[in-house]
């Protein structure tokens, strides 16, 4: 970044921008405005610089970039590979959780790797203080503290700036807006009603009739948080203990160790008193009085919603978590509420620990405008201006790692655009970041999407192991990775090649393998030393046995190999999916395409596809609603079209 | 440009007391209106004079029926004209309208296809009108009648169901193993997962009876040249079907007559005779007529009465199993007719006067009756649908033996993912947004 070089505050940054202005107009004039300091913001912001676009960062508070808005929480199952991905691509994230994790843990340690899933709960300010030093690293890239009023357009409906709230005309050739959910913010409390897009901070409301004005489909979403409590009235004993893995596996694959101290979290839950309560007070909810019209996500259910939904059982877990080594704040994972304060008070006394635990901030529902994601193209480029990206909780997700990773691209994306370059475009086969853009940007969403490893189609091979293999050459030719990050990739890339050779090259009788107690079928065909490592009662030490000269393979690259070897049956398997996949991947659909031209479409099928407007094929057919039959009718359609097109050309 | 508006005879062709003429497509009606002086109305049959709209020439005195969409077979309007089957007046109707800028003739099968694409039916559902169209037995008849009824789109759509609910509970302990969900989760789902796999495997064990019944039962005429095999499938079509000459093998390659025998559809193939030969032609004719002989439902074993029974060991290996021996020419020799090897049925007949061929083809209705009959009424009346079918069992197999041990969950719900696709070929397309739906009503998520 750069202005600063130590930790930034508000009226730090400001004064030099404003120095940095008066020594030039042309600082008026940017390649990227990334509007928003939270986590899409900061990645959005961060690819950009890093691709080469000069950018600068809007955000109300200097001091809250990089916060951790909900549960101090990073990771967790298909999240964690999402940190992964963004990590390959050389975001911050991956480091910025490995500065301050303060509890590391491997989710599905037990199952396989394909679905471990890294997880840390985090100390709320080393994270704010890793993503702010973190940026500063970033040459290009400047902050300013102010909000956006609006979008500056062309005659031709392309971006051309913003106008800010403090007056400031800045020009730029193009946006990401990653104002979260503060457009139309509404934060309920009982039937108390705050208009704010966090507590205590301001809502976005300019921005949000911009939209409106340029015709954006807007819908309304809820989410909600829990109460945070003070941890020195929580009596601990007797509670549950959940302690962090030792040793902690890192986030980024540049972090070597973790070196913050690590704790325990404990764990408790509601009674049926609890219920009770709730049940009682069921109509004063936001949520069940009527008063919230968006909708909530079914994976995150407010404490009514589990009341209510789930009468039968006797007990919720809640996850005490720690807001941060130094901090009494305690977030309880498990209880998001809209019941008024005295209420959330009385449920505290009904649960193990929490009897006489003071109430620091009472939890909320916040209801937020998002932009239907179908109006972005898969680079995440708005159809209807060109020049715009949109990023985050606008789009209709919910938490850090899909905000983040959605960011990336939208900057890197917003930046290759302004080079004259091409998109960085994940397939769903390559990247869960793939998995959820194309989800958004082609069926939308009708609650706040959150990424889970069912939602890939080839799981098996969207790993948090081997998010550097996936990525980082994608990275590399986009322009998105920093030479630390290529040298440290080529060389693993090297031994991992060479100890696979070495494994395809080792090769032993089924008679030599059985005289050294490795029981296989007796047919009389050669095993390599990677056939063998495959066998689930067999792992690299064990082949190392078998041949002596792999033992100088080393812990990591052993790890890896064990990896794939476990899955090569399958990925064989998935190949051919992946082609055929790719194959209807590659059949792109005209941008303009009208439907109305194609006959044998019903009006049911014609209208999803005119509001989703698919790139591809193989994202047509995803749509809810667009039959297999429909498919077929809109290949041929596109097929034919094509060679109509190349008839006309030749 | 809207989709197009398409027209054809509906009816058979040739003269008819009734012949039906129908539209489909947005301007159906407009053009029906224009043709008849008024405006269809919605499953109203109206008594019209339809004329040439731009002659006004009268082309005959109708039936015009009308169906708005959705609420039609094809899901958009729909016009029926019922009309005298007269050459002349469809010729005259279809001439009309076939000089209209909006409307196309359908290709073969459109109405239907856009019945699928509109959503009015499933991919069974329109397989079972073409199969309904193509019956030319009872048998048949009621198959496709079950099968257009949703036997099979209703069965797959409870597999569909009960496979849905076990990946979604298996992938609720995958995706959210750090909830409270049930401990037996995992066990349970594999004991489902059992069940159904039980069930689909006991529907494929059917012996291929829909597809046979579908298909037609495939009989093959066998035996050594000149017994007379070409002269006893014409007596059995009554028509000549295959060229009959008193020279040695006349018949080098399989000739073809569908039968309805009881109700049941025979496909019987007449076959060169089988002896050693040098000829390279017949030598082939009667590598095929082997290789058919082997592949068939059923085979009919023919020998002159002559040479009967000396000629039947250089058989023996075909004479076994779904087999009928027919002895003909019983009009030049009474021959003994105990039973043949393996106490297969030993028929006298003569093709040249008829002598015992109502016996015969008795005998082959009832075999055929008893081979389509076997067992419960079938479901699976397509390759297509066995083949989707047995990847399904075949991957619940694999999941299964995956399940056992609980080191891979992943791999074993890979192997339920790929047993869902493969269902899916049958009726229609997964969404995993179906698979969250189940997870999160099934179980409290969310910390």
């Amino acid at each position: 970044m750069r202005f600063i070089d130590s930790a930034p505050t508000d009226s730090y940054i400001s004064a030099m921008y404003q120095k940095a202005c008066t020594q030039g107009a042309k600082l008026e004039t940017w390649d990227v405005i990334v509007i928003g300091g939270g986590h899409a913001g900061c990645e959005a912001s961060a690819a950009a610089a890093r691709v080469g676009a000069r950018t600068i960062l809007l955000t109300h508070r200097i001091e809250t970039i990089g916060e951790m808005s909900c549960n101090p929480a990073i990771g967790g199952l298909g999240k964690g590979q999402l940190v992964r991905e963004i990590d390959a691509l050389d975001g911050i994230m991956g480091r910025a959780i490995d500065q301050a994790g303060i509890q590391f843990r491997m989710l599905n340690r037990s199952k396989g790797p394909a679905v471990r899933g890294p997880r840390a709960q985090a100390d709320r300010k080393l994270y704010r203080q890793a993503v702010q030093s973190l940026l500063c690293d970033h040459n290009n890239l400047a902050i300013l503290a102010d909000s956006v009023e609006d979008l500056r357009l062309d005659s031709a409906g392309r971006v051309i700036g913003v106008r800010t709230a403090a007056g400031r005309t800045l020009a730029c050739r193009a946006v990401v807006v990653t104002t979260g959910t503060f457009l139309r913010g509404c934060i309920h409390v009982g039937d108390a009603q705050i208009p704010a897009g966090r507590v205590g901070e301001a809502r976005t409301v300019g921005l949000a009739y911009t939209f409106k004005r340029l015709g954006f489909r807007l819908g309304r979403l809820k989410t909600g948080t829990p109460p945070r409590l003070d941890g020195r009235t929580i009596s601990w004993s007797g509670l549950e203990s959940q302690p962090a893995d030792d040793p902690p596996v890192p986030f980024s694959y540049m972090t070597d160790r973790i070196t913050v101290p690590q704790i325990a979290c404990h764990i408790t839950g509601t009674t049926p008193a609890t219920h009770d309560l709730i049940r009682e007070n069921l109509n004063k909810s936001a949520i069940y009085s009527g008063q919230i019209q968006g909708v909530g996500p079914r994976y995150c259910p407010s404490l009514e919603d589990k009341v209510v939904r789930f009468g039968e059982r006797e007990r919720h877990q809640i996850f005490l978590e720690p807001e941060g080594l130094d901090d009494p704040v305690i977030y309880p994972n498990g209880i998001s509420t809209s019941l008024p304060k005295d209420v959330q008070l009385k449920v505290l006394k009904t649960i193990p620990g929490l009897e006489r635990a003071h109430m620091l901030q009472p939890g909320y529902a916040i209801e937020y405008d998002f932009v239907d994601p179908r109006e972005l193209k898969p680079s995440l480029e708005a159809r209807r201006v060109p020049g715009l990206y949109l990023a985050g909780q606008i789009n209709g997700t919910t938490g850090y790692e899909e905000a983040a990773a959605q960011g990336l691209m939208a900057g890197a994306n917003a930046a290759q655009a302004v080079s004259g370059s091409e998109p960085l475009i994940l397939d769903r086969a390559e990247a869960y970041t793939g998995v959820m853009i194309d989800d958004l940007v082609t069926l939308g969403t009708q609650e706040p999407y959150r990424m889970f490893t069912s939602r890939a189609e080839y799981r098996l091979r969207l790993r948090a192991d081997n998010a550097d293999q996936r990525l980082t050459p994608r990275g590399m030719a986009a322009g998105l990775i920093s030479a630390p990050r290529s040298t440290a990739f080529h060389t693993k890339m090297a031994a991992l090649e060479l100890g696979r050779t070495q494994l395809d090259a080792l090769t032993m009788t089924p008679n030599a393998l059985k005289a050294r107690g490795v029981s296989i079928n007796q047919d009389g065909v050669r095993r390599s030393a990677f056939e063998i490592l495959a066998y689930s009662e067999v792992d690299f030490a064990r082949v190392a046995q078998l041949w002596p000269e792999l033992a100088d393979t080393s812990g990591p690259i052993q790890a890896q190999l064990e990896i794939e070897a476990i899955y090569q049956g399958y990925m064989e398997r998935q190949d051919a999916d992946i082609r055929a996949f790719r194959r209807d991947v590659a059949m792109t659909i005209p941008d303009n395409l009208d439907y109305d031209d194609i006959p044998g479409l019903s009006a049911e099928v014609r209208a999803k596809l005119e509001a989703a407007r698919p790139a591809t094929i193989g994202s047509a057919a995803r749509i809810s609603g667009v039959t297999p039959a429909a498919t077929t009718v809109l290949l041929g359609y596109v097929r034919r079209q094509a060679k109509d097109a190349r008839r006309l050309s030749a | 440009m809207t989709a197009e508006t398409i027209y054809a005879l509906s009816s058979g062709r040739g003269r008819s007391g009734v012949a039906v003429i129908r539209l489909s497509g947005p301007a159906a009606w407009a053009i029906a209106g224009a043709m008849i002086g008024r405006t269809p109305e919605h499953r109203r049959i109206m008594r019209c004079d339809l004329t040439d709209p731009e002659s006004g020439e009268l082309l005959d005195n109708s039936l015009c029926l009308g169906f708005q969409g959705p609420g039609s077979f094809t899901g958009e309007d729909v016009v029926e004209f019922h009309v005298h089957g007269g050459l002349a007046v469809i010729a005259g109707v279809m001439g009309v309208l076939g000089r209209q800028a909006a409307l196309r003739m359908a290709e073969p099968g459109e109405f239907t296809r856009r019945a699928f694409e509109n959503g009015r039916m499933d991919l069974t559902g329109a397989e079972a009108i073409g199969d309904l169209i193509d019956a030319e037995t009872d048998a048949q008849r009621r198959q496709a009648l079950r099968q257009g009824g949703g036997a099979l789109a209703r069965l797959c759509e409870e597999w569909r169901d009960r496979l849905m609910a076990a990946l979604a509970h298996w992938e609720a302990a995958l995706d959210f193993s750090d909830e409270e969900l049930p401990e037996d989760l995992e066990r349970a789902t594999h004991l489902a997962v059992m069940a159904l796999r039980k069930e689909i495997t006991s529907h494929l064990s059917d012996d291929g009876v829909g597809e046979r019944l579908r298909d037609g039962l495939r009989l093959v005429i066998i035996g050594p040249p000149n017994a007379g095999k070409s002269s006893l499938l014409n007596a059995l079509a009554a028509r000549d079907v295959a060229i009959v000459a008193d020279t040695v093998g006349t018949t080098r390659d399989v000739l073809e007559v569908h039968l309805d025998l009881g109700g049941y559809p025979v496909i019987v193939a007449d076959t060169a005779g089988l002896r050693e030969s040098e000829e390279p032609v017949e030598r082939e004719g009667i590598r095929r007529a082997r290789q058919r002989a082997i592949e068939a439902d059923m085979r009919l074993a023919v020998f002159e009465a002559t040479e009967w029974p000396a000629a039947w060991p250089a058989f023996s290996e075909l004479l076994t199993g779904n087999c009928i021996i027919a002895v003909n020419k019983i009009d030049l020799k009474a021959p003994p007719l105990k039973s043949g090897p393996d106490g297969v049925a030993v028929h006298g007949v003569s093709a040249r006067t008829g002598a015992g061929m109502g016996g015969l083809l008795k005998a082959i209705g009832d075999a055929a009756a008893a081979s389509l009959q076997a067992g419960a009424m079938p479901v699976i009346t397509r390759a297509r649908h066995r083949e989707a079918l047995s990847a399904c069992a075949d991957a619940l197999a694999a999941f299964e033996a995956r399940a056992d041990r609980l080191d891979h969950p992943e791999i074993a719900g890979e192997d339920l993912r790929i047993s869902v696709r493969a269902l899916a070929r049958i009726t229609g397309r997964v969404d995993v947004e179906d698979l969250l739906d189940v997870i999160f009503r099934d179980f409290c998520i969310g910390k």
